[in-house]
């Protein structure tokens, strides 16, 4: 009978955790950012019909960057966490802190147990709060770690670059216009030279506290995205 | 933490992942309701028009002979282009509006396109029949939909018995202990093409017909200013009349019966 290799803990975890890194930072990055209305998000996606933004509930959005399967499971039950918690209880019971916990947890469990693989996935859990200092934005990562984002934040591709362009730029009283034209510029600054990314690969949604609706999400179209970035 | 019922591959439906997950936050009951006093609603008319549909409700709940409520809120938006009104057991058909509502924006969240209209209403057939049990004990709800068909470019209504037999009106109709009279009244007053205006005068026209007629509806109330609801669907959404509005017909249509109580008469031929 063979001797399995003994491995460490700690190499291990160094070891699913460079795995997936790797993933993650494969594909384009995703930003999401305060403007002076709500929170805006913005990614990098040719793609109409898989989304990396969308509808949690009333005041949630989610993004995310990574493996499309993984995230797309994660963000399902999401919206299912956050409309059975609105259906049992009350709409304003639901709430971001609550979601990101849930991912938190569920993602840290994966990627402590030996037997599945860690999800290759980051996400974004932004909360639109009834004032600008209620606002939250969760950043999760692929380990269960949860970080809250001031301002702005930048996760999956070459986030280091792309949150370098944006720092010192952004404001949170930036109009929709300014921060999508900003974002978009930031998205571009990823590579040597920075390229110009076409509005039709552009990906945007906001939370937006001027609807008059209770649910705050709303995604762009193109037609919007071009002329915001035009005007 | 997100377990496995949360993750699993499954449907669109949030009714059936409640099934699985929550079953007993289902609206459901036991036992009959021989003996008990429940909240009733009573009269929903709806009408399509030129580019939408109206839907408005009176404002009584009744409990047996007593009046449960003045100003009770019947009709409901279920979501952008979609509304339902609701006759019968009051507290299981608010809360199957909840589930109804609840369950069209976990599919457009879910899918990223929302339902269409036939299917937003074999959807509410089948919570109708899911609750077919109670129904049979006496806790009967039987809800009057409409909708603005964005494809069809006009308003719908559905209308729903017990079993979720559904059925569809092309131009009014009405549920409820008063809808005998409401649609009676309609009959005389509904034109095609009529305008927005017009169509929510002859819904409030209907239903100071029926609160004429049915004791447990309830007519305009003047000394309190209680109107009808009034809820408009066009390709525009839903929108709710404000209180001005619904309060500045309601009074001209209660001004003409002060000369004629019986309301426009229709001509013989």
């Amino acid at each position: 009978m063979s001797t399995p290799f003994y491995v460490s803990p700690e190499q291990l975890m160094k070891d699913r955790a460079d795995f997936a890194r790797k993933g993650i930072a494969r594909g384009r990055s995703v930003v999401v950012l305060r403007y002076a209305d709500g929170i805006a998000f913005v990614a990098e996606n040719p793609s109409r019909a898989l989304h990396k933004i969308s509808e949690i509930y009333d005041h949630i959005g989610f993004a995310a960057v990574g493996r499309y399967n993984e995230f797309e499971n994660l963000r399902i039950a999401g919206v299912r966490l956050a409309d059975l918690r609105g259906y049992s209880y009350d709409r304003a019971d639901v709430t971001g802190r609550g979601l990101a916990n849930a991912y938190a947890q569920t993602l840290g469990t994966i990627f402590s147990s030996g037997g599945e693989k860690p999800y290759e996935v980051e996400i974004f859990v932004a909360e639109l709060g009834a004032t600008p200092d209620d606002d939250q934005i969760y950043r999760l990562t692929y380990d269960g770690s949860v970080a809250d984002v001031q301002g702005f934040g930048v996760m999956g591709g070459q986030s280091e670059k792309v949150e370098e362009y944006l720092t010192g730029k952004h404001r949170a009283d930036l109009s929709l216009a300014e921060a999508l034209r900003l974002a978009s510029a930031a998205l571009g600054n990823d590579s040597e030279p920075a390229r110009q990314i076409p509005p039709a690969d552009l990906e945007v949604a906001v939370l937006d506290r001027t609807r008059t609706q209770p649910r705050k999400f709303k995604r762009l179209t193109d037609r919007q995205v071009t002329s915001l970035l035009e005007s | 933490m997100l377990d496995g019922g949360f993750r699993a591959v499954g449907s669109s439906s949030f009714v059936e992942f409640l099934a699985t997950q929550a079953p007993e936050l289902l609206p459901q009951a036991t036992g009959s309701s021989a003996g008990l006093e429940v909240t009733h609603g009573t009269t929903i008319v709806a009408a399509t028009f030129d580019g939408g549909v109206v839907m408005g409700g009176d404002r009584r709940a009744t409990m047996g002979n007593v009046i449960a409520q003045r100003d009770i809120q019947k009709v409901f938006p279920t979501d952008e282009y979609s509304c339902v009104g609701i006759a019968g057991t009051a507290g299981i058909a608010v809360e199957m509006t909840r589930l109804f509502q609840v369950e069209l924006e976990h599919y457009e969240k879910i899918e990223g396109t929302t339902l269409s209209t036939d299917g937003k209403a074999n959807r509410l057939a089948a919570l109708i029949r899911g609750n077919l049990g109670l129904a049979m004990q006496g806790l009967a709800v039987v809800p009057l939909f409409a909708a603005y068909d964005l494809r069809l470019e006009c308003g719908r209504i559905f209308a729903f018995d017990v079993t979720g037999n559904k059925n569809e009106e092309r131009t009014f109709h009405s549920v409820g202990s008063g809808s005998t009279f409401a649609r009676g009244s309609l009959k005389k007053l509904y034109r095609p093409g009529m305008s927005e205006n017009e169509a929510v005068t002859a819904v409030i026209q209907a239903l100071y017909d029926a609160a004429d007629d049915d004791t447990a509806t309830g007519g305009p109330d003047l000394t309190r200013r209680i109107f009808p609801l009034i809820s408009v669907i066009t390709a525009d959404g839903y929108r709710a009349w404000d209180e001005e509005s619904t309060a500045a017909v309601a009074d001209a249509v209660i001004g003409g019966r002060m000369q004629s109580p019986d309301g426009p008469s229709a001509p013989l031929t």
